[in-house]
């Protein structure tokens, strides 16, 4: 029988909750041996290549492009976890949506004070995606299975919630793993 | 709808640039008022209530300039003259109108019609709730039930109650006002009962439909505090033990035994406090008893601090009843002239006893008791955490028996005509009568006297609402039940209720209902545990999402889920039932649910739509999604 397929994504996220996935150190090693992966930034396969058991979302969703992945997760995956505070609530980059976009683009690109742009003009390639009204917690835009919290979720607590779904154990997250201070 | 509290929108921002050059003589008066004001009170910080009440009431509203003088005269703190300023719906930092219009906004007024005597008001003054006239004569505002279910729509004119309010009406008072901008002389025909006393002179109606023996029949006023003061305060407290009578606000807990805890809690100062912040939507029972029975609770109270030795009553008024304080105070003198209070109270040596009135301002969470407490104590209205229960710590930490009007009210009657005449009547678990107020869709809305255990079958045939759809027990508080459950029975072993009766008939939107509660629980949280700030803001969300049509079958486990947590999480009362409308509604009415609900298979969120999301960004930028905009 063909091992299970894990994808993984960092969207609007810092990467930092994917370094805490290879702080399991040698444990990568018995990982493979449960599972391949698919589309993910380890492997850098860029686009699905078949159905997924379990897809891990790091980040939340800041652009379109965010939602379009994190869509794709969702019809290709069979369970979806959102690891990590931006993916569960938004986290850090959410903390711009009190503000108008208008004026994000602003202070960006107009006004900040490192800025040098006479024509006021902001940047509109289309290779560059556009930013939502706000950013949205992944579970506002896609159904989550489970939700793993933690800035960045540890090592430990990944490896439980990985090892236990993939051999069909019960999640065990003791007090130590969910505890931040 | 506007948040009340959260709407600071108002167009008279500059209206006093034309004081400037008289400014120096305007603050010198205001700062001498202020200093009276707050001398009057003894500069004591526990009256900061009354005196920031006190200060709105003498210059139109709170300055924040004089938070400074305010909290050195009161000798507390700035950041408490602020925080009791800004958590109070009645009180304001902003110069409001001469006549504050305040439209009662909860679910019955608006199937009334109160939406277009909203609109009648806005366009007769030209401007929207929240706002001020130019002129500074008017301001409008929306305000929770006010306790007029019953006679609704219905608004506050300042302190001035107006009833049965229709579009066509709006005109001809606004033009009163114009001409005379008290709204007293609104009232040219007084409503009945004591509400055509002198100190009164209400438009309000009792309404009551149905009087039984115990609080609305013949009552023989000082037969039971002269009954309870020829008896040990032990024999009180054992007699009302017997009597099985419990707290009519809705928790239910034995009176008697609440009294003999706080006996027995060590401290030599007691208190006892009368909760008279019937703030549950729907509730107009304390309106009527303040109105016809204000003695008997007087006198109950007296039982009450004779039973557990307190020698201090308060009576926290709601802000919306402030029309009768005048014709309560007059009652207390009349008792304190007739020696029925004071030193040795009706000839009984040692037993010294006063009651005064604290005011409240505009807060629904006031009504629970800890809260309650910590308004009386000149605080914002925070619940505290328990145990220590106010038996033991309660106001200015020393015991404290808090119970409802009507719980004193049955008192006084035990007291005169004994426990057992009491517990014979009603159920085993829930003796005596229940004052209901009813409400809704129904021929004969008003006050019902009934003994616990009425059928809710009965109940509608007697207020005529035979073919109900729904019936909200106990106000939003409570829970929401369908036909097939009618046949249970009003109890605290079955359906309790602090007597809020509301009617649904079959044309009504049930989950507009439900929303409209979620609206006035998030308005009303007082924002100090999360569980309840936040939860109650996601219930909400999320239930409009279903009535959006945006809805999937896994959000009812959602709401079941998070509304348990919110009322497990909570740290008060509020938070603790806030979920309720939900939860009941889920349970009782899920086939309304099930009518919005899809079954969704791509996992996407109904709720997230991208092409308005990206819609801000694509102006912005000046082109079109390459990917959506396909």
């Amino acid at each position: 029988m063909s091992k299970p397929k894990v994808a993984t994504t960092s969207l609007a996220g810092c990467f930092g909750c994917h370094m805490s996935l290879l702080d399991i150190d040698d444990r990568i090693l018995q990982l493979i041996e449960l599972v391949d992966f698919d589309k993910s930034p380890i492997d850098d396969i860029k686009e699905f290549t078949g159905r997924c058991a379990i897809g891990l979302i790091e980040g939340g969703c800041c652009n379109e492009e965010n939602v379009r992945v994190l869509q794709d997760f969702r019809q290709h995956c069979d369970i979806l976890i959102a690891f990590g505070d931006c993916a569960t609530m938004g986290g850090i980059p959410a903390m711009r949506n009190n503000i108008p976009l208008s004026e994000c683009y602003d202070e960006a690109y107009r006004n900040g004070v490192t800025v040098y742009n006479p024509s006021g003009q902001v940047p509109d390639d289309p290779d560059i995606p556009l930013l939502l009204d706000k950013v949205y917690p992944a579970h506002a835009v896609v159904k989550i299975d489970y939700f793993l919290p933690g800035c960045p979720p540890s090592a430990d607590a990944l490896w439980a919630v990985l090892t236990a779904l993939l051999t069909d154990q019960p999640v065990e997250l003791p007090y130590e793993l969910l505890k931040y201070d | 709808m506007p948040g009340m509290k959260t709407n600071h929108a108002s167009r008279d921002s500059s209206n006093n640039a034309g004081d400037c050059c008289a400014s120096g003589v305007v603050s010198a008066q205001n700062e001498n008022k202020i200093k009276e004001i707050c001398r009057e009170f003894g500069n004591d910080r526990s009256r900061l209530m009354d005196m920031v009440r006190a200060i709105q009431s003498a210059i139109g509203y709170v300055p924040p300039e004089y938070y400074d003088l305010i909290a050195r005269e009161a000798q507390t703190h700035r950041v408490e003259v602020q925080s009791v300023v800004s958590f109070y719906a009645f009180l304001s930092d902003r110069k409001k109108g001469t006549v504050i219009i305040r439209l009662c906004n909860d679910i019955i007024d608006r199937f009334k019609g109160a939406d277009a005597v909203a609109a009648a008001f806005e366009r007769e003054l030209g401007i929207s709730f929240g706002q001020t006239t130019d002129d500074g004569h008017f301001t409008l505002e929306w305000t929770a039930c006010i306790g007029m279910s019953d006679q609704a729509p219905a608004a506050l004119a300042n302190d001035t109650v107006l009833t049965n309010l229709t579009p066509e009406k709006v005109p001809d008072i606004i033009r009163a006002l114009r001409e005379n901008p008290d709204p007293q002389s609104l009232v040219t025909e007084c409503g009945d009962g004591n509400n055509a006393h002198e100190l009164i002179r209400a438009m309000v109606n009792n309404n009551i439909c149905k009087r039984d023996e115990v609080l609305l029949g013949e009552y023989n006023p000082g037969a039971g505090l002269k009954n309870a003061l020829s008896k040990t305060p032990e024999e009180v407290i054992d007699e009302m033990k017997r009597s099985g009578l419990r707290g009519r606000g809705g928790a239910g807990f034995l009176a008697g035994l609440k009294w003999e805890f706080t006996r027995n809690a060590p401290g030599e100062n007691k208190f006892v406090l009368c909760n008279a912040d019937e703030g549950e939507p729907g509730t107009f029972k304390d309106r009527v008893l303040l109105t016809e029975r204000a003695d008997m609770m007087f006198e109950g109270m007296k039982i009450a601090a004779y039973a557990i030795g307190a020698e201090t009553g308060i009576v926290y008024l709601r802000a919306e009843y402030a029309y009768l304080r005048p014709f309560l105070e007059d009652t207390l003198k009349k008792r304190r002239d007739a020696g029925l209070m004071g030193i040795s109270v009706a000839g009984k040596e040692g037993f010294d006893f006063d009651i005064r009135i604290q005011m409240g301002a505009g807060a629904y969470v006031c009504g629970e008791e800890s809260s309650l407490i910590s308004s009386c104590e000149g605080t914002r209205g925070d619940p505290a955490d328990r145990p220590p229960f106010p038996a033991i710590a309660g106001y200015k930490v020393s015991p404290t028996a808090v119970n409802n009007v009507e719980t004193y009210c049955c008192a006084a009657r035990i007291m005169d005509k004994g426990p057992e005449w009491f517990a014979a009547i009603g159920t085993e678990k829930s003796a005596g009568t229940k004052l209901l107020s009813i409400s809704g869709d129904c021929e004969r809305p008003g006050i019902y006297e009934l003994p616990f255990g009425v059928k809710v079958s009965e109940l509608l045939e007697m207020v005529g609402a035979p073919d109900a759809m729904a019936v909200q027990i106990g106000g939003p508080s409570g829970q929401m039940i369908d036909c097939s459950r009618f046949g249970r029975a009003i109890s605290f072993e079955d359906l309790p209720t602090g007597g809020s009766i509301i009617i649904f008939g079959q044309d009504r939107d049930l989950l507009e209902v439900v929303d409209a509660f979620m609206e006035f629980f998030v308005d009303e949280s007082c924002g100090y545990c999360v569980p309840c700030r936040v939860g109650n803001v996601l219930l909400r969300t999320r239930l409009q999402q279903i009535r959006d049509g945006k809805g999937v079958i896994e959000d009812l486990e959602y709401l079941t889920k998070l509304g348990k947590c919110t009322k497990r999480m909570s740290r008060c009362g509020l938070g603790q039932t806030s979920p309720n409308p939900i939860l009941s509604t889920i349970e009782n009415f899920r086939p309304v649910y099930n009518a919005l609900l899809r079954r969704d298979q791509t996992g996407f969120q109904k709720s997230f739509n991208i092409l308005h999301a990206i819609e801000d960004a694509s102006e912005l930028t000046g082109r079109r999604s390459v990917i959506f905009h396909a």
